[in-house]
């Protein structure tokens, strides 16, 4: 089932450069599989634990991405800057913040593994922007993103953003992943 | 005809199609797809999902599972992993399973891969690793993707990647004997950035490549990754087919495959071997480079050689003949990146002693072959740094948390570095010891 929708609304979490898929789910974490529905869920509650407390939450850190639900995060929105999810190919990484609630990341841009992960498994929504939001945006600000125009509103300062469009990777989000993608174009028989 | 780097002429030819172009995407077979404990458990559930609990796998003597990160740990859940493989393995009947606890276990995948026999010469080998960019080393296209990708792979044999644009780059000279491929590596990652190669392909060029060994070939190109490279390749020349032909119990046959003259490469760099220094990245990023020399008498906790990186005999040789007759100063761990190498250990000598010896003597403690702590992993996995302490180490990355307490600063230097480091305690060039 495609992620994509017409509108994404929701709180922002900030990060900066080089966020890598250590940090976005620690390796101790790997041993509960993701193909079983209980243990998918394992991952939301330890997504992005092993981002350095100063960093989590720019600008001013030390900004906990859970709150109430230990498995949920508040947040929507994910809003980094270069390089984001580099490192390791675990697929746990886009799983990780699926499984926390997370809708969008807004990157600068991906690392290539993650970036197909979070494609070709249909986890979320991959945007890329010219401008470094990560330091135009504040933890906690209230986004929305109207898909198409790839218009990005931040609601608590009313500034306005456009984003790069999702471009070759759309058809695949659309169609929800790689299995959905080659079943409609006929690579895969249903 | 277009020219054509390696890596797109190897593309092309799985594609199916007289030449390709960077940017473009193409829809390619795969020759090998290799899966861990890690990601085998996912990459099953997305294959019995997407093509049906009773499917088969596309070749049977295509897929190759090698359980190699949480191997010697009492952790339930990861030895849990272990038995998704095991019933898989026996549910599809396939022959290339390097099983915990028997005598086909191996270790690291990226070592186990090539001394079985399952890399060549322009093949196209994808893994669920990123550092399945290392047989690379062998002329080949190979490189990491994640469980859908190889649950897509697993059903069909076919993957649609984008045809990376190459970058080139040309070591002049040979090494001196105070640097290793490490620190070839960290330099190109230190000078790119650990984004600097994102989406491109990298080949290794030159006399200072081609007089290097297969295993340092490997070091070269297992960390492309850490530049954001889709993968690291290295020509073929008579080193790598006295290698392959050693090992290809199969005997399938190859085609090498090499960049044509004239082909066009997205970025250039040129490196005089003998003007460069054994480097240190460090924490928290693989493109923090420093030399060895500028972090003299920064003090160290611990000492790790060991990992796909730097656990193979290579390596081991290189800290052994630093180490021989001296002991070390802070905790230090070896950990062999596979059982052939953990074979090697008690078989290699240095002046009439075997590199266990040397290693035992000098105060070091020896673990069995896996991935162990380059990763961190369970708790329990052996020299994980369960405490914010200081390490120095062989393996391939030091992001916050990578080798287990996220206060934890890793510095990646070459075996040599790390052996001199282990012995004074303190970040020190191997040329203190190398007269």
């Amino acid at each position: 089932m495609s992620k994509i929708q017409d509108f994404f609304q929701g709180k922002a979490y900030v990060l900066g450069d080089n966020i890598d898929t250590d940090q976005i789910i620690p390796a101790q974490y790997l041993t509960y599989n993701p193909a079983i529905p209980e243990e998918y869920k394992q991952f939301g509650k330890y997504a992005l634990s092993s981002v350095p407390q100063a960093q989590a939450g720019l600008p001013k850190g030390h900004i906990p991405f859970h709150t109430d639900d230990e498995f949920v995060s508040p947040y929507k929105f994910i809003v980094a800057g270069k390089n984001f999810g580099c490192g390791s190919s675990r697929e746990h990484a886009p799983v990780a913040l699926d499984a926390a609630g997370i809708q969008v990341v807004i990157a600068q841009f991906y690392a290539r593994i993650f970036f197909r992960n979070v494609v070709n498994g249909g986890y979320l929504v991959p945007f890329e922007t010219g401008d470094r939001l990560c330091e135009k945006i504040c933890t906690g600000d209230e986004l929305r993103l109207e898909t198409a125009a790839t218009r990005l509103i931040n609601l608590t300062t009313q500034e306005v953003f456009l984003l790069k469009p999702l471009g070759e990777v759309a058809p695949i989000l659309q169609a929800g992943g790689i299995f959905p993608y080659a079943r409609s174009m006929g690579m895969l028989k249903s | 005809m277009a020219q054509m780097t390696l890596t797109e002429k190897i593309l092309a030819k799985h594609a199916g199609v007289p030449s390709v172009e960077p940017g473009q995407n193409i829809w390619i077979d795969v020759d090998i797809l290799m899966t861990h404990d890690v990601c085998g458990p996912g990459t099953i559930g997305v294959f019995k999902k997407n093509f049906g609990p009773k499917a088969k796998v596309w070749d049977l003597n295509k897929v190759v599972i090698i359980p190699d990160h949480y191997i010697f740990t009492a952790d339930r859940m990861a030895n849990r992993n272990v038995d998704i493989l095991r019933e898989f393995v026996k549910e599809q009947n396939l022959p290339y399973f390097y099983d915990v606890g028997t005598d086909k276990y191996k270790g690291v995948c990226h070592i186990a891969l090539p001394e079985e026999g399952h890399t060549r010469p322009g093949e196209v080998l994808l893994g669920t690793d990123s550092h399945t960019c290392t047989a690379g080393a062998f002329g080949e296209f190979a490189t990491g993707i994640g469980n859908t990708d190889a649950g897509f792979v697993m059903g069909c044999g076919k993957l649609w990647l984008k045809v990376p644009p190459t970058m080139r780059f040309f070591f002049e000279g040979e090494l001196p004997p105070y640097l290793m491929a490490k620190d070839l590596i960290l330099a190109v990652i230190g000078d790119i950035g650990c984004d600097g190669a994102t989406y491109q392909a990298m080949e290794f060029d030159g006399p200072g490549v081609f007089s290097l060994n297969i295993e340092e070939r490997m070091t070269l190109c297992n960390m492309v990754i850490e530049a954001g490279g889709k993968n690291g390749v290295i020509a073929p020349d008579q080193t790598t087919f006295d290698f392959i032909n050693s090992r290809n119990k199969s005997k399938l046959p190859y085609t090498p495959v090499y960049t044509d003259p004239g082909a066009k490469f997205c970025f250039e760099k040129s490196y005089k071997v003998g003007e460069l220094q054994p480097v240190v990245a460090k924490p928290h990023s693989p493109d923090n480079k420093a030399f060895a020399r500028e972090l003299k008498g920064t003090k160290i906790d611990r000492a790790y050689i060991g990992s796909c990186t730097g656990g193979k005999i290579t390596d081991f040789k290189a800290a052994a003949a630093l180490l021989n007759g001296h002991t070390v100063k802070v905790d230090t761990f070896v950990v062999p990146a596979t059982t052939e190498v953990a074979r090697g250990l008690k078989t290699e000598k240095i002046n009439g002693k075997t590199l266990e010896q040397v290693f035992l003597d000098a105060g070091a403690k020896i673990g069995e072959a896996s991935c162990a702590a380059c990763l961190g992993g369970p708790s329990d996995t052996f020299g994980r740094l369960n405490q914010p302490i200081r390490c120095i180490s062989t393996t391939n990355r030091n992001y916050p948390g990578r080798m287990g307490h996220k206060e934890a600063e890793v510095f990646l230097a070459s075996p040599l570095t790390v052996a001199a480091s282990a012995m004074t305690g303190t970040i020190t060039d191997p040329r203190e010891f190398l007269s």
